[in-house]
């Protein structure tokens, strides 16, 4: 099967430092493909190399066998890849609508549009409430309420849905429930599944290994800026893949 | 913790139901979160009717009312170019030093080189445009802070200015027989006793107009969320670099539009007018409850703001006060707003 999306020899340095070295990368059509790493191992670097926010020195990326390379994060979105940063890349002062259409908002048909460049708020609004809704967020009542008067989970939904409702090949989830509690990372974790479930492959960082055993369909793991192996969660322990990633254990050692 | 969540997410559900005590600050926040102009709007109205109670006619008469609206026409204009700056988080100190070296080079374009006066009109705002264009450039692309870009700015156009005009002022009489148009702004419509110049509907029309461009467009709300977080708004698809450079400029050919008006106000071309706008243009935006910190806020407030300033100065005048007193209150007006902004922030957050 075709890799979905597909990196070789990514190399990504700081000054003197590696953050990306020699990493290859796959994801799979239809699949959560969890990428974990001990702090620094340079998972963010990597996603950040994929999804265009940050230029890799050298290496090449492939989408959908195309080969692709994203100069900034909206080339890689008008591809279909769509990321949710950590720091989840919303202003809190504007509204649910406003944060959903940043940076791809749509204007009204005919003059108003054309000369007034007058954004068509109603179909904006419209089309937000029923990406929310259709992901279960409809606690969520006001979509103009601005996006600081949300919980931690509702942020990180709207997010997420904003991603799903966008990314039509990969959606990329980095930490999604790192600040939340147990009640909101459950409703998160849900939303994932039920965005996989639509067959959009979604690529998953996070350092909470019960959450990436639980929904990931194949493990990426990453040490020292590279791919080290990619491991069957089914087929490992949870021990194991911590001990893969501090390298206490190499990929050899795995029990078969 | 869930439950708070909720009843946080339905804030804005539950604003008209009885059943759920919601105490009264917490009602005024969110009014002031929705609508940021309402504070100096409100401080504007108590302000006319303080003085109108203690002066009567004098104060209310339509000639005081409009003459306000003149007197505040200039830093009107220069606070509307400063609040697009200070909605992206950054300042312009350069404001005035643009307005008064566009205004001149309108003036000597047209008297020292021949050109006609629409042209030299012309040059002069595309000088203005250069201004900004030079500070934003150096804010956006080589990331300098703007107080320190336009700080510096600030002494360069003002010193080109004086160089440039050696210190010469263009008298009112020449430009009125030779260039009227210079003027233009300064033209007047009288109704009733009220004095409209084409300056102050100027002012208006332009406060109007960006209240909707940022608003109602998409670059307005860039230029909110690059105020608010310009990270997130650069992983969110803003072009940050674009959306700096073009209020830059357009706050620089706002300013030279202010150096048009200028003339129509003060009849001459001065180099030496307008030094204290910046300070001026600060004080109204921030009266005007835009957050100093970026993304909050809206421009009318600015109208709003450059009137409160407006309004304190005649009344107290025509009260027969030392204009000190003006000052005195004007400081207290600032620190009062930002305490406001701080406390809008804090609830929100």
């Amino acid at each position: 099967m075709e890799p979905v999306l597909k990196a070789r020899n990514l190399v990504k340095r700081y000054g003197r430092v590696t953050a990306i070295d020699n990493c290859d990368f796959d994801l799979y059509p239809g699949e959560i493909l969890a990428v974990i790493g001990d702090n620094g191992a340079g998972k963010s670097s990597l996603i950040r190399a994929i999804s265009g926010a940050t230029i890799p020195d050298a290496g090449e990326v492939w989408l959908e066998g195309q080969k692709v390379a994203f100069h900034s994060p909206n080339a890689a979105r008008s591809a279909g890849v769509e990321t949710v940063y950590q720091q989840l890349a919303m202003s809190p002062a504007l509204s649910i609508t406003d944060n959903m259409f940043m940076g791809r908002e749509i204007r009204r048909p005919g003059i108003l549009g054309k000369w007034f460049r007058m954004l068509d708020r109603p179909a904006m609004q419209k089309f937000a409430r029923e990406k929310l809704s259709e992901l279960g967020l409809m606690t969520i009542q006001n979509i103009n309420q601005a996006v600081e008067t949300l919980s931690g989970g509702q942020r990180q939904g709207v997010a997420v849905a904003r991603a799903a409702a966008f990314g039509s090949k990969v959606i990329i989830l980095d930490e999604p429930t790192a600040a939340l509690g147990v009640k909101e990372s459950r409703k998160v974790l849900e939303l994932i599944l039920d965005v996989k479930s639509r067959g959009i492959p979604i690529i998953l960082i996070s350092h909470n290994m019960p959450h990436v055993f639980e929904l990931a369909d194949r493990i990426h793991i990453h040490r020292l800026g590279k791919r080290i192996c990619v491991v069957d969660p089914s087929q490992i322990s949870m021990s194991d893949a911590v001990a893969l990633m501090t390298g206490a254990m190499k990929p050899d050692d795995i029990p078969a | 913790m869930s439950d708070s969540y909720e009843s946080a997410a339905n804030s804005n559900e539950t604003v008209a139901s009885f059943g759920q005590p919601r105490s009264f600050a917490h009602k005024v926040q969110h009014a002031l979160h929705v609508t940021p102009s309402l504070v100096p709007l409100m401080v504007l109205m108590a302000a006319i009717l303080g003085f109108a109670i203690v002066l009567g006619d004098k104060f209310l008469s339509p000639f005081a009312m409009t003459l306000i609206l003149q007197q505040v026409q200039i830093v009107g204009i220069v606070a509307l170019a400063q609040s697009l700056v200070i909605l992206t988080a950054g300042i312009d100190l350069s404001v005035g030093a643009v307005m008064v070296l566009s205004s001149v080079v309108m003036g000597q374009f047209t008297f020292r080189y021949g050109l006609p006066p629409e042209v030299a009109i012309i040059c002069g705002l595309i000088c203005g445009a250069l201004c900004g264009l030079i500070s934003g450039v150096l804010v956006a692309i080589i990331k300098l802070p703007p107080f320190i870009v336009t700080l510096g700015m600030w002494q360069v156009v003002l010193a080109t200015n004086f160089l440039y005009s050696k210190n010469e002022t263009i008298r009112s009489q020449d430009i009125e027989a030779n260039a009227a148009i210079l003027q233009f702004f300064g033209s007047r419509i009288e109704i009733g006793g009220a004095i409209f110049t084409y300056g102050v509907i100027f002012m208006i029309l332009l406060a109007f107009l960006l209240a909707y461009a940022l608003r109602y467009t998409a670059w307005g709300r860039h230029v909110y969320a690059v105020g608010d977080d310009p990270e997130a708004a650069e992983l969110s698809g803003v072009n940050v670099r674009r959306t700096l450079i073009s209020v830059y400029v357009l706050s620089g050919l706002i300013c030279a539009f202010a150096g048009w008006t200028l003339i129509g106000r003060i009849g001459s071309v001065s180099p030496t007018s307008g030094q204290l706008s910046n300070i001026e243009s600060i004080t109204a935006v921030v009266i005007g409850g835009i957050s100093l910190f970026g993304g909050r806020g809206s421009i009318l407030g600015t109208l709003f703001g450059a009137l409160i300033v407006g309004v304190f100065t005649l009344g107290l005048r025509l009260a027969g006060a030392d204009p000190q007193w003006t000052n005195l209150l004007i400081g207290m007006l600032i620190i009062a707003a930002v305490a406001v902004d701080q406390w809008i922030r804090k609830v929100s957050a």
